[in-house]
């Protein structure tokens, strides 16, 4: 209390030459020797968190965009080059140079800290996520070259020069190896990207707050106390978001998967969420996986191929489900085709993919040959017109049958509805669980088919990540297997082959037919097979 | 808020009220809505109506045939009629829409009913029925079409917390209570084949039962459990709109042994058929074959007959006034309207009491939360004074994003005049509050969800079979012609069901038709076979 406070204007505020030092102000040499260490244990954690910021920024970007190559080094080199505009804008800070450098932690402290949620956040609503991404980059880069010069200039009085040098860059690359290895082996694995990110930011707040003891002999009592205010404001809120990081992203969720989640978004149908490791690209649905970038490739090319080959035609095909865009891929494999119309519930799901899939797709999505509906597939078929062109292909690719939503499209209605829509020397084929984890539901699945007028040839291919899995190929009128692929395909395909091709369609003794009761709107066995079924799995 | 919460107790009673509030919490504000119901009005003035003589300058027009009421009795009378090739037909309606009690409404979303939502799969003795739906697409290659059978889950009740699958709450049933619902169910099965559709060919060895209520019924057979008591009552409050101490037991009985019987595919319960819309695509189709044989806003104030033919004298809204004169009439209306505007056919209204019922149709944005069991077609509230509601777009398939529910309040008063006073008494707001209320106990978040709420008030939605409706057999052997004049319509069967309706609408034209071609008379059509005084 009996420290008079001294007026800020007249103490910080009078412009000075910076190579004469600032003779009004307390300069470095009050600093006392203690105070000086805490400084470089600061220049520790400055050096640490400038770091965590870079790798946070890198890894969230080829997280959601994909190509972890193009994006470290494209993230890498700006924030590179944002630190150079930094440390060139030190000049400019003329004056009150401990001040300065205590505003410029707290920055810090919020927009480093706040990068993870906020480019997560980001991802999931804005359009521009690369403006966001870039301008995020620069403004915390430019933070981050500011810190050390600013310092240096703060610790010049106390040390000679050929010290201050050796001891700020010994202690800034000690805290990037701090950052780089911490970074990797800790903080991600144990906190998540989003929970890192805030934890820093909360470092960088206390930077500011013991700033405010180290360097108190070159602060007035107004900065002090306004400075640990803030401080104390933005660490509450970092502290916040990093308790309640549940609702921010998936913190209880991540434990749910194997890699990392990079998205995850509710929709008013079903929660998605995209996993990603490496090149490992996962999409699971209420949970469930629905492919793995690493053998998505089996799935799609044994859901497909077949009944296109198997078609009289291949220029009109209709896709039900397969929001995803990969079925629509293979599709496009197929130089005759002249139209696909694509039916997925979930408007979130297409764009989900339209974003995070494109490469993975081949860009299916943005095809001009593409019609995509976001409906209910069994309302759209049966609103559909009776005498609308049919399909040269109809292919049924929806998530397994767990409840009475979905169990729906797998009726005998839905099969009549989706034989409407099928020219008569068409084909349709439709995922069909596995043969042999859900052998009842497989069998209930095409049985139905067959209660619904269809003629059936069942196969089944093995894809790693969901196992022996079952698919079943449906005409008009009674057919033979195909036993050739189409021509166009030739040696565009990774797992098909005109020799495997036969032998999809032979069922070992453990996955052969059993007799069950076809699916019907009105009983929905289906649904109770595939529950029984599970849960025999489970246990 | 002490007289909203008056009005609730009125409304729903006071137990309920306690019941469903959640009174620490203050209500959201009641969402908005229109208060829909037939024109009181117009259709009252019937009880002053003008002299026939106001009507002698009036311009006549000559028909064969009138009908008169635009119900499901009198379009089935119009289809068969149409469908027999007759066209000089004029069927005249008081609403500005036909359908009556199985009307429904449209949103963008989906259609959706007002009232009856749902048909039990007649039984293949009822041929006529089954023809009806065959024409429709509703049945085919000697099933049901798999869209118009409810699609599963079909029902589930809310219990304590949570739902439940079915009607029956099994969840911390004794095993008390599960032993008399598996001797209830036996019981049941031994009535079946007494009781079929339509009414008049049930057998008449049960009739001794109309002059018990369905609750000394089951006093008399020992069923105490609450569960199946509170099922029982559910079914009557359901199909009747009344309690258990007030229905006959032989209704009671006829609405569980009646849709079973012998046939292959009713042998396990008849499966109910049913559309968004409820049975308002059944009088849409049947409405479409009539064509444009029908006027609505017409109330007919007098029909007498003399040497010249049927007299139908007609009001219309605008106060202009119009003579049909018909070789014949059907006269396809309630008991209490009938009676009044054909006072020299004497029939009696004693008996026939009519329940108030209130029907909502709740409009979401999107599904409220809930626990338990997935939705279902019809979702049941235990122990509350609605029925629940019917879901519009379960049919269709759309399981997520928005939708309409349909929600039923029966006024299950012993004075059905009284229980009319209440719902008369309350205001759409009123309305609209209890169904949230009620709604909110399985559906914490409803109010965020909800865009809109109609609400229909039904003054007189059904007939009431009361405890001796039969009269001692006086229904079954009331005539249904008097000389020119058929009458046409479910309350004399006093079941207020489509099978009922359909089918006195349908012998009523058979019976115009005959005369019409010069076929004999079928006498069955006069009036029902004779029965045996009840002991």
């Amino acid at each position: 209390m009996a420290e008079p406070i001294a007026p800020s204007d007249t103490v910080n505020d009078v412009g000075n030459d910076a190579a004469s030092g600032t003779p009004n102000a307390p300069t470095s040499a009050s600093l006392s020797p203690g105070a000086t260490t805490l400084l470089f244990v600061t220049v520790l954690v400055i050096a640490t968190s400038g770091l965590v910021y870079e790798l946070l920024a890198g890894t969230v970007a080829s997280y959601v965009l994909g190509d972890s190559v193009t994006q470290f080094s494209t993230t890498i080199g700006t924030y590179l080059f944002a630190m150079g505009i930094g440390s060139w804008l030190s000049r400019f800070v003329k004056g009150d140079v401990a001040r300065r450098f205590l505003e410029v932690e707290l920055a810090a402290a919020l927009v480093g800290g706040g990068s993870a949620p906020l480019l997560f956040l980001g991802f999931a609503r804005a359009e521009a996520f690369e403006v966001l991404l870039y301008s995020l980059i620069v403004v915390i880069g430019t933070l981050v070259g500011l810190e050390i010069p600013l310092l240096m200039r703060i610790l010049k009085e106390r040390l000679a020069f050929e010290e201050l040098v050796s001891k700020v860059l010994t202690f800034d690359y000690i805290g990037a190896l701090f950052g780089s290895v911490l970074f990797a082996l800790l903080f991600v694995p144990v906190f998540g990207l989003n929970r890192t990110s805030l934890f820093f930011g909360i470092l960088n707040a206390g930077v500011a707050v013991v700033g405010t003891f180290a360097l108190r002999p070159l602060l007035d009592r107004g900065t002090v106390i306004r400075t640990r205010v803030i401080a104390g404001g933005i660490a509450a809120l970092l502290i916040v978001g990093f308790v309640r990081a549940d609702e921010l992203t998936t913190w209880t969720e991540q434990d749910l998967y194997d890699d990392p989640i990079v998205f995850a978004t509710q929709s008013s149908y079903q929660r998605i969420v995209v996993t990603r490791h490496d090149a490992r690209t996962s999409l699971f649905l209420n949970g469930n996986l629905q492919f793995s970038s690493v053998d998505e490739h089996r799935y799609h090319e044994a859901l497909v191929h077949p009944a296109m080959s198997a078609a009289a035609r291949r220029e009109r095909v209709l896709i039900l489900g397969g929001g995803d865009g990969l079925a629509l891929r293979e599709v496009f494999k197929h130089g005759e085709v002249r139209e696909v119309t694509l039916v997925d519930l979930d408007p979130a799901m297409t764009e989900t993919a339209a974003r995070l899939f494109a490469d993975l797709a081949d860009h299916a999505l943005e095809d001009p040959r593409l019609t995509l509906v976001n409906d209910d597939a069994l309302v759209w078929l049966d609103e559909r017109a009776e005498d609308a062109a049919p399909f040269d292909v109809v292919i049924v690719d929806f998530p397994d049958p767990n409840h009475f939503g979905l169990g729906k499209l797998y009726t005998s209605r839905f099969y009549r509805l989706a034989r409407r829509a099928l020219a008569d020397d068409g084909a349709m084929v439709v995922q069909s669980t596995s043969p042999l984890f859900a052998r009842r539901s497989y069998w209930c699945i095409e049985t139905t088919m067959r209660q619904a007028g269809l003629h059936t040839a069942p196969y089944h291919a093995t894809v790693p990540s969901f196992g022996a899995w079952g698919f079943v190929l449906a005409r008009e009128s009674r057919f033979e297997p195909p036993t050739e692929l189409a021509s166009a395909l030739d040696g565009r395909l990774r797992f098909l082959t005109n020799d495997v091709l036969p032998s999809l369609f032979v069922f070992p003794a453990d996955m052969q037919r059993v007799e069950v009761e076809p699916n019907r709107l009105n009983d929905q066995t289906l649904v109770r097979y595939y529950e029984a079924e599970t849960r025999e799995l489970e246990r | 808020m002490s007289s909203r919460r008056e009005m609730l107790r009125v409304l729903l009673g006071a137990p309920f009220v306690s019941l469903l509030a959640c009174d620490e919490t203050p209500a959201p504000r009641v969402p908005d809505g229109e208060l829909l119901g037939p024109d009181l009005a117009f259709g009252h003035r019937l009880r002053e109506p003008l002299p026939r003589e106001a009507w002698n300058d009036a311009p006549t027009r000559r028909i064969s045939v009138a009908i008169v009421g635009g119900g499901p009795a009198g379009l089935s009378a119009g289809w068969r009629l149409a469908r027999r090739g007759v066209r000089d037909v004029e069927l005249v309606e008081l609403e500005p829409e036909l359908g009556g009690t199985s009307r429904s409404g449209r949103s963008e979303l989906t259609r959706y009913p007002w009232g009856a939502h749902y048909l039990p799969l007649p039984p293949a003795s009822y041929a006529d029925l089954r023809g009806l739906l065959m024409e429709m697409g509703a049945y085919r290659s000697g099933a049901p079409a798999e869209e118009v059978l409810v699609r599963e889950p079909e029902e589930r009740v809310f219990f304590r917390g949570h739902w439940y699958p079915g009607l029956y709450p099994f969840a911390g049933a004794s095993a008390d209570d599960l032993a008399q619902l598996e001797r209830f169910e036996r019981l049941v099965e031994a009535y079946v084949g007494s009781f079929t559709s339509p009414f008049v060919r049930c057998a008449r060895d049960h009739l001794a039962l109309d002059r018990e209520s369905a609750a000394s019924f089951l006093d008399r057979h020992g069923f105490t459990s609450a569960r199946l008591r509170w099922l029982a009552e559910y079914a009557t409050r359901d199909d009747y709109g009344l309690g258990l101490a007030d229905t006959s037991a032989w209704a009671f009985l006829f609405y569980w042994a009646s849709r079973a019987s012998d046939d292959e595919d009713v042998r396990d319960g008849a499966p109910v058929l049913t559309w968004p819309e409820g049975n308002g695509a059944i009088v849409d189709h049947l409405a479409g074959v009539i064509g444009d044989r029908f006027r609505t806003r017409a109330l007919a104030t007098h029909v007498f007959e003399d040497p010249t033919g049927v007299h139908v004298l007609l009001l219309r809204a605008d106060g202009t006034r119009e003579r049909l004169l018909a070789d014949h009439a059907i006269l396809a209306l309630p008991r209490f309207v009938a009676a009044r505007i054909a006072p020299e056919l004497s029939l009696s209204r004693e008996s026939f009491d009519y329940g108030a019922w209130a029907v909502a149709n709740v409009f979401l944005r999107e599904r409220p939360d809930e626990r338990g069991f997935p939705p279902a077609w019809d979702n049941v509230l235990y122990d509350s004074p609605s029925l629940g509601y019917v879901t519009a777009t379960h049919q269709r398939g759309r399981d997520l994003g928005p939708s309409v529910w349909t929600w039923y309040l029966p006024f299950t008063d012993a004075d059905p005049d009284e229980g009319r006073a209440r719902l008369f008494s309350a205001e759409h707001g009123d309305l609209a509050e209890a169904c949230v209320r009620d709604l909110r106990r399985a559906h914490p978040n409803v109010d965020a969800c909800i865009e809109r709420i109609d609400v229909w008030r039904w003054g007189h939605a059904m007939v009431q079979p009361r405890v001796g409706f039969l009269r001692g057999g006086a229904r079954f052997d009331a005539p249904f012609v008097h000389g020119t004049i058929r009458l046409a319509h479910s309350d004399l069967s006093g079941l207020a069901l489509f099978e009922e309706a359909f089918f006195h609408g349908a012998r009523a034209a058979d019976d115009v038709w005959n005369e019409l071609v010069g076929n004999p008379r079928d006498e069955s059509a006069i009036a029902p076979p004779r029965a045996e005084s009840p002991t």
